[in-house]
């Protein structure tokens, strides 16, 4: 696959250092690495004339409950001049559950990283407004974590004041 | 004033001077250093009829000139991302329909595409080919809806019963084929639930042969309507870099000047298969967003029309046991596939462990599943990537420095639907 093997030597060139993890799955093609270089990779990604990945579909988090780094960062972007997909992913641990943000390279990655935080309590370092997207400001829980009951914990969102 | 005036004033007018004195010395100045400074906060929604439901706005003005908006969303939010992952993925097909309630055969199609993409199969062409023809009639009912209330945000009421008028028929076509007008829950994995019957078929062709005319009808009320257009010219104006950068899909990206379509770039289904054009306009303005839509639909049109053209006979199910839910009638007399349904219903499909992202151009846009699958029943992840939700993430940018009352007709173009949205 020819964008694979370009996407892997910038990638090597900017970042000799660094270790990427490529994988395929149903001709999707994902790279994951180490959550300190996110917003550089982004910015690489995103300015570099062959890539050109200009937009940014979707900002996620998978929780997985029981891993050592317990949540993982997932980032699709698109690259219309190429007419590929990519599927970015940064491991975060609980300890220190933040993340460089990626709005600064692209806008529309601002709600995705609000409902991330929202849903999982992920912090975005950077964001220029990072509140709760769908939960009330007071709700003190992050629903999408797998350690918040399905039924919801009675009494979490209070009735508003009279 | 000086005394003496003061005085004779208060015996013409036959006031008490002690009232007068009161009044005089009670701290009464009103300090307006300029007035067209005077900046106003300004609650609009949830309840508002124009916000497309639950969406809520608040905007800081200035007369009557928006200088800020941050929009609040939630007010509609079920958590169906919670809920996909404790159930099977048979089970959430419901649970689709109410995402864009405008046109839930689409969501269907798209979460039984991203499902069958996980899982490794592919439903046969004659069930590919109905996907098809039900999407792209969801695709024309959603249109009707969003410029008919659109135009009736604006002021026009009357084109708004006009579209209804044409949505019925199509709502019809569904009844007859799958007995729902509304929530469908129509698409299966591995296929369709029933195959299309002949009457169903009929109503669709008649529907696309009359639809044309009816639409230059609806078209005619306000494409020359002066106050339509000057509502809506240059109003809400986004550059293609923005509408990209932002995560602009859809129509609303077509109307910014980017000449792209999910059904042409990454082809799904059998969209390769027929001919249409990508309906794109440069302006990116509310009136651009209008007009995209109307195009859009004569091309969905003359979809549906080739895909009945070129529809093939055959098996609407695959015959893949370990994955797809058999047919009621087959559970009833057989033995296997009664306990290929015991075995789907209770544990599920079991799609290997990995992840797929698969997104189809929904009417408002790029409408993606995102699932983590751990080789169990139920997704362990499931992100719904909503068109609306993107989109609406442009409303701000959008809405500053124009006037309260192309606020409602630039929500009205951008066209979001908040169970979408709000998830």
């Amino acid at each position: 696959m020819e964008i694979k093997e370009l996407l892997s030597q910038k990638l090597k060139e900017k970042f000799p250092e660094t270790e990427f993890e490529f994988s395929e799955f149903r001709g999707e093609l994902t790279v994951k690495f180490p959550k300190e270089i996110v917003l550089e990779v982004c910015k690489l990604l995103k300015t570099d004339n062959e890539l050109e990945f200009l937009q940014c579909t979707d900002v996620t988090a998978v929780d997985w409950a029981t891993r050592k780094n317990r949540f993982t960062v997932v980032y699709q972007i698109y690259s219309f001049k190429n007419n590929f997909r990519l599927r970015l992913k940064a491991d975060v641990d609980e300890k220190d559950c933040s993340i460089d943000s990626v709005t600064s390279v692209w806008k529309g990655a601002n709600w995705q990283e609000r409902e991330t935080y929202d849903m999982y309590g992920i912090k975005f370092n950077g964001h220029p407004d990072l509140r709760r997207m769908y939960m009330p400001e007071e709700f003190e829980y992050y629903p999408l974590r797998k350690d918040f009951p399905l039924m919801g914990i009675p009494g979490s969102i209070p009735l508003p004041k009279k | 004033m000086d005394k003496e005036v003061r005085d004779s004033r208060d015996i013409r007018d036959g006031v008490h001077p002690k009232i007068i004195q009161a009044l005089l010395d009670a701290d009464t100045d009103l300090v307006v250093e300029d007035a067209l400074e005077n900046e106003m906060i300004l609650n609009m929604g949830p309840q508002h009829p124009a916000t497309h439901g639950v969406l809520r706005l608040v905007l800081r003005l200035d007369g009557e000139t928006v200088i800020a908006c941050v929009p609040e969303l939630g007010y509609l939010h079920r958590g169906y991302e919670k809920l996909a992952e404790n159930m099977t993925y048979f089970e959430f097909i419901p649970h689709t329909d109410r995402l864009d309630y405008i046109s839930p055969m689409a969501n269907n199609v798209a979460w039984v595409l991203a499902v069958e993409k996980l899982a490794g199969i592919e439903a046969p062409p004659r069930a590919q080919y109905i996907r098809m023809m039900v999407a792209e009639l969801a695709r024309i009912a959603s249109h009707l809806v969003a410029i008919g209330a659109f135009a009736m945000d604006v002021g026009a009421l009357t084109i708004f019963l006009w579209t209804l008028r044409e949505r019925e028929k199509i709502l019809d076509i569904w009844d007859m084929l799958c007995g729902a007008r509304f929530t469908n829950s129509y698409a299966r994995i591995g296929g369709v639930a029933n195959d299309i019957p002949p009457e169903a078929l009929a109503k669709a062709k008649w529907f696309i042969d009359q639809f044309d005319e009816n639409l230059t009808e609806c078209e005619k009320l306000v494409n020359t309507n002066r106050i339509f257009i000057d509502r809506l010219d240059g109003i809400g104006v986004l550059s293609k870099e923005d509408a990209i950068d932002l995560g602009f899909t859809g129509p609303n990206l077509r109307a910014s000047g980017v000449e792209h379509d999910l059904r042409v770039a990454q082809p799904y289904l059998e969209y390769n298969e027929v001919d249409f054009k990508i309906p794109t306009f440069t302006e990116g303005d509310s009136l651009a967003r209008y007009f995209v839509r109307l195009d859009e639909m004569r091309e969905s049109a003359k979809i549906v029309r080739q895909v009945i053209e070129k529809m093939p006979e055959g098996d609407v199910l695959l015959n893949e046991p370990k994955k797809v839910l058999p047919h009621k009638t087959e559970i009833y007399t057989k033995m296997e596939e009664l306990i290929h349904d015991f075995m789907i219903v209770n544990f599920g499909i079991n799609p290997p462990e990995g992840e797929v992202y698969h997104a189809i151009e929904g009417s408002k846009g790029e409408l993606g599943f995102y699932f983590v699958s751990k080789g169990e029943g139920h997704p362990w992840k499931c992100k719904i990537r909503s068109p609306s939700f993107n989109n609406l993430q442009a409303l701000p940018k959008l809405v500053v420095g124009n006037m309260i009352s192309d606020v409602v007709a630039i929500i009205g173009s951008i066209d979001p639907i908040m169970g979408e949205a709000d998830k």
